[in-house]
């Protein structure tokens, strides 16, 4: 079933009925080529392109729960390639030129709108660091435009300009950054990794990985067993879980980061927009919601809502920015759990166990990095070979101290970002 | 979620600094080797349940804690101080 145009209107005049379930519901086989734990985001996206890119359509996704339960539909949705450090910068760079031509590739409506990133600084120390950043960008290939304040005003009239504490001295715009339906980019995935053959194994909950030899078998499911020789673990803030059934630790605590969305107003604010003195961003859904967040409540949690401090601190700064938002009501939050590295930078590698594989870390940013991640670890899983611009996410690198990429400078130690 | 510091009582979260697992309490010696260390800095058990961590009342008597709690329901089953554990590694 492909979608078109043409397909809506036929389906629209002949009362709908005519739409098919996007992706079936396989029973699991005894073996697969490979097999992939973990259906959100990026384990869709893994998927999709060892199938589409490499030709390995005898796999298999293992999600516990439901496709688009976890974190790819819990997150705010912002697609954006404004990193500065080497390792980080070529990624994002490649997972962003992903994303423009995804809604052709998967044939999906992900709602990709590129309405432009306006990072704000607050101070001349603030402004220097952010030309730094958009240089890298520009170097990079990627876009960055500094405002002045002026150049502020004409995007987002509405802000708070001359705050008393934090006025807006300008801000880095990123015009290629913007936001996407984040639910349909875990269906539009999975219904691309189906039509491919891969077989999408929903409550299927991995209870343990088989190795012999320093090799990896197979796992043991709550559907039963099944063998693999090649094994992708991508279950984001359960990594630590999964990563234990194979004897491993890794550089990774859990944390919950929360987000807050309003009731649906008319169309207001047009970019995503940060605020540079405190943790705040905002963009509006298509249904006029305001989806907004800040922090993490910064302590180990596995719980899916936050505490209400950060939730008040997040409303504060959402208050200082742009106080016309005070009037609007708070519809629902939730919490997200993110797989948290000491250096805030993510891993996608080999392990120690051969064939078993990990892709984990991405923190409180790895929406943006769906497509760019599911390339990357289908490329090492299919050819042995790190993908170059996924090159820099090793696993041992916090071990060694080598190609740490601490991109906010903050240090690398697991409470600081 | 609300701590009780042994010092000051029953206090909002707020006044407290997260340092992380209580793994900082076990510091290796210096030539213990990049294994050791490792493990030390950067390898979590990361539990979903039952934790140990350390935190500090920093907004209070400055205390070191060592908090038992959950991470899934964050319920608290206990504090300590931590300089009755072990020397703090903060």
């Amino acid at each position: 079933m492909r979608f078109s145009g043409l397909r809506v209107l036929r389906e629209g005049l002949t009362g709908n009925k005519g739409w098919q379930p996007h992706w079936r519901d396989p029973e699991p086989k005894a073996e697969y080529d490979a097999v992939i734990i973990g259906g959100g985001g990026h384990g869709l996206s893994t998927a999709y392109y060892l199938a589409k890119t490499h030709g390995m359509t005898n796999i298999a996704v293992l999600e516990k729960g439901y496709i688009g339960g976890g974190n790819v539909g819990r997150n705010t949705t912002i697609v954006r390639a404004n990193y500065f450090l080497q390792g980080n910068s070529e990624f994002y760079s490649h997972s962003l030129k992903l994303w423009e031509g995804l809604e052709e590739d998967l044939n999906y409506n992900v709602m990709h709108s590129q309405r432009g990133l306006i990072n704000l600084f607050h101070s001349d120390g603030q402004r220097d660091a952010f030309v730094r950043r958009g240089n890298a960008m520009a170097v990079q290939g990627d876009d960055a435009v500094l405002l002045d304040r002026a150049g502020v005003a004409r995007h987002l009239p509405y802000l708070d300009f001359d705050n008393i504490r934090f006025p807006v001295y300008g801000g880095l715009l990123h015009p290629r950054g913007g936001t996407a339906r984040h639910d349909a980019v875990a269906w539009g995935y999975a219904r691309g990794a189906d039509r491919r053959g891969v077989d999408l194994l929903q409550n299927c909950e991995v209870t343990g990985i088989d190795i012999e030899n320093g090799a990896v078998r197979g796992v043991q499911t709550t559907r039963g067993a099944i063998r693999a020789r090649k094994v992708g673990i991508v279950v984001a803030g359960r990594s630590g879980q999964v990563a234990a059934m194979a004897g491993m630790r890794l550089p990774i605590e859990s944390h919950v980061l929360q987000a807050f969305v309003t009731e649906g107003l008319k169309p207001c604010i047009d970019h995503v927009v940060s605020f540079g003195m405190g943790h705040f961003y905002m963009s509006q859904s298509d249904k006029g919601g305001l989806v907004f967040g800040g922090d993490l409540d910064f302590y180990a949690s596995y719980a899916q809502r936050g505490n209400l401090p950060m939730a008040e601190h997040v409303m504060e700064a959402g208050m200082t920015l742009m106080p016309m938002i005070g009037k609007a009501k708070v519809l629902r939050s939730w919490g997200g759990i993110m797989d948290m590295t000491p250096d805030g930078s993510p891993i996608i590698d080999k392990t120690d166990t051969g064939g078993l594989f990990i892709d984990c870390g991405w923190c409180y940013g790895g929406f943006k990095a769906v497509p760019g991640s599911g390339f990357s670890l289908a490329h090492l899983m299919a050819t042995g070979q790190h993908h170059a611009p996924a090159a820099k996410f090793r696993l041992d690198r916090f071990r060694t101290g080598r190609g740490l990429m601490d991109e906010e400078g903050t240090g690398s130690q697991h409470n600081l970002h | 979620m609300r701590l009780t510091c042994p010092i000051c009582g029953d206090r909002d979260r707020r006044e407290f600094y997260y340092q992380g697992d209580a793994v900082a309490l076990d510091r290796p010696d210096g030539g213990a080797g990049a294994e050791t260390w490792d493990g030390y800095v950067h390898l979590r058990d990361n539990p979903a349940g039952r934790t140990r961590d350390l935190w500090q009342h920093e907004a209070g008597c400055g205390a070191w804690i060592v908090v038992l709690r959950d991470t899934v329901s964050h319920e608290v089953f206990g504090v300590e101080l931590a300089m009755s554990v072990g020397e703090a590694g903060a």
